[in-house]
């Protein structure tokens, strides 16, 4: 089981500093559309200030997953608990960033304003804002390198920008889990390295990523674990150890990738 | 109301304010223009227009429906409206659940078919001239209490979607990352369904149901193309929605038009106006 390094564990404004007890724990978790399963026996632990790629053909439930995991979908059957507790009683703690091609980016809407919404949990319907919540936000604003942006509507933005700024917006919510649907996908080379960057950041910080992700050749360089799914659980662990030619023949095995590229 | 169907020796504009009925119409165009701008705000970020004229055509088979069974009043015609969107609305959802038909094809089907219903049975009783109220508007034609509703149901509608902003904007961005943050995605989809059918009720009495569609869009169209800042859409809609119904009034009366049919066009007006001439959207400063 990986753990993170205490003395990098710094959980930055989660408010809690023991990072053994940051563990999400999935176990035999099962979704299904109306009649059709979508996902079934899942089971993995994942501790903070790790990065974990989810990795499968199309179809496989990749970004179902992802929503099971942030709440947006019933179980079928299996538990899922973050921090020992169910996770509908932490929701602030986790963040949900969808695929860039899912937003609406005509939304009238600036970057400020995209990443205050990450201020909803603690702020409610009715209270205002108050001088720290405008800090968060303005600290969340320059860690992701936005500040000069922040006026700008959000289709005014490069690709790799506006990923930033859904960071951007999960930072200000505090969120101690990032679960991305495709944050690499359609970014050009350096936009890329530069997110795998900051992803490398986030972690040290001491906070899980899960992302879906479909290169399988920048898979090694981009995460640390790798989860392989193909409706049921492929593999899970180190992407060394798990992330194998045989494994991900495994998984794409007599899919359209017949020959998927290996790392 | 005959004011309007005489073209020739009218009377003036002052002459004609000082008339309850008039000073009552103009009140109406107000409040009622400035909900229905209001609320055009969530039409627009919610991409709804369409629905939102299938609702109104909905609207109409059940205030027939209401006239038949206990006769015309406003709240049987409110009553009936209520009961005619939610049987189109919650009936598209079922067919569409029940069978492999989708919820817009399920909807056409349904709010045409109670559109054609319900005109049959208006033709069929003597109330022809009620009608074409409904099909067009009756705003110069309201009586004190038609007022006290529009007032109510354009409070009801300006205090709830003001309380409600926050969620609701953070819901309309993105329906998942609101469910994520824990908004309340359930109660909101009820909670506006609510209010937009009761302003639709009020905009079927200002402009009619086949009408109703631009006064509950154009409003908050028009400021989408000015502003980057959603919160400013439902103020911005409301204050179009107020001033261009209380100006297409005035533009009205001289020139003999229908209240209804102008309010619109004044409204559409002002939307080609921004569409033009934005400074940030408009297509003079895309093409120069």
């Amino acid at each position: 089981m990986p753990t993170s390094n205490p003395k990098e564990h710094v959980c930055w404004g989660a408010g809690c500093r023991h990072d053994h007890q940051h563990q999400l724990e999935v176990k035999q978790l099962s979704v299904s559309y109306r009649e059709v399963l979508a996902l079934d026996g899942i089971s993995f632990h994942a501790s903070c200030g790790r990065s974990i790629a989810l990795i499968g053909p199309n179809g496989a439930g990749k970004s179902t997953l992802l929503k099971a995991l942030a709440g947006l979908l019933p179980l079928k059957s299996g538990s899922l608990r973050w921090r020992g507790s169910a996770l509908s009683k932490s929701s602030h703690e986790i963040a949900y960033l969808p695929q860039r091609g899912e937003v609406d980016w005509q939304f009238p809407i600036t970057v400020r304003g995209l990443v205050e919404m990450g201020r909803y949990p603690n702020l409610g319907w009715w209270r205002s804002y108050s001088r720290h919540d405008a800090e968060i936000v303005e600290r969340a604003l320059a860690a992701m390198e936005l500040t000069d942006l922040q006026d700008r509507q959000i289709s005014a933005l490069s690709g790799g920008q506006q990923q930033r700024a859904f960071i951007a917006r999960a930072l200000a919510q505090e969120a101690h889990v990032l679960l991305l649907d495709e944050p690499f996908t359609g970014l050009d080379k350096p936009a890329q390295e530069n997110l795998s960057r900051l992803f490398k950041e986030l972690t040290a910080e001491g906070r899980l990523l899960i992302a879906s992700h479909h290169d399988l050749q920048t898979v090694k360089g981009f995460y640390d674990d790798v989860l392989l799914i193909r409706k049921n659980q492929v593999a899970f662990g180190p992407v060394e150890q798990a992330f194998t030619p045989a494994m991900i023949e495994l998984a794409y095995g007599g899919t359209d990738h017949a020959k998927p590229l290996t790392p | 109301m005959s004011v309007f169907m005489i073209t020739n020796d009218l009377p003036s504009l002052s002459d004609f304010l000082a008339e309850p009925i008039a000073r009552r119409a103009l009140l109406a165009c107000l409040m009622i223009g400035f909900a229905n701008g209001f609320v055009s705000a969530f039409v627009v970020l919610r991409k709804s227009a369409l629905k939102i004229g299938t609702l109104s055509h909905a609207l109409l088979p059940g205030i027939a429906l209401a006239v038949l069974l206990v006769g015309l009043t406003q709240w049987s015609a409110l009553a009936g409206a209520v009961f005619a969107a939610l049987l189109v609305g919650l009936g598209s959802i079922f067919l569409s659940r029940t069978s492999r038909l989708d919820q817009d094809t399920s909807m056409g089907i349904l709010y045409t078919t109670a559109f054609a219903g319900g005109y049959l049975i208006l033709t069929q009783l003597n109330v022809r001239q009620k009608l074409d109220e409904w099909l067009f508007g009756s705003i110069v034609g309201m009586a004190d209490s038609d007022l006290w509703i529009a007032f109510a149901i354009s409070a009801v509608a300006v205090l709830g979607l003001t309380a409600l902003q926050r969620p609701l904007l953070i819901y309309l961005f993105e329906p998942n990352i609101a469910a994520s943050l824990g908004v309340p995605v359930r109660f909101l989809n009820y909670a506006t369904f609510a209010i937009t059918i009761l302003v639709l009720i009020s905009s079927l009495q200002a402009v009619g149901c086949i009408l109703s569609v631009g006064l509950m869009v154009a409003p908050a169209a028009t400021v989408y193309l000015l502003t980057n800042n959603a919160r400013a859409l439902f103020w911005g809609g409301g204050i179009i929605g107020g001033l261009g119904s209380v100006a297409a009034f005035f533009l009205s009366y001289p020139l003999g038009w229908s209240v209804s049919s102008t309010i619109i066009l004044v409204l559409g007006g002002l939307f080609l106006l921004a569409y033009i001439f934005s400074p940030r959207y408009g297509l003079v400063s895309r093409l120069f």
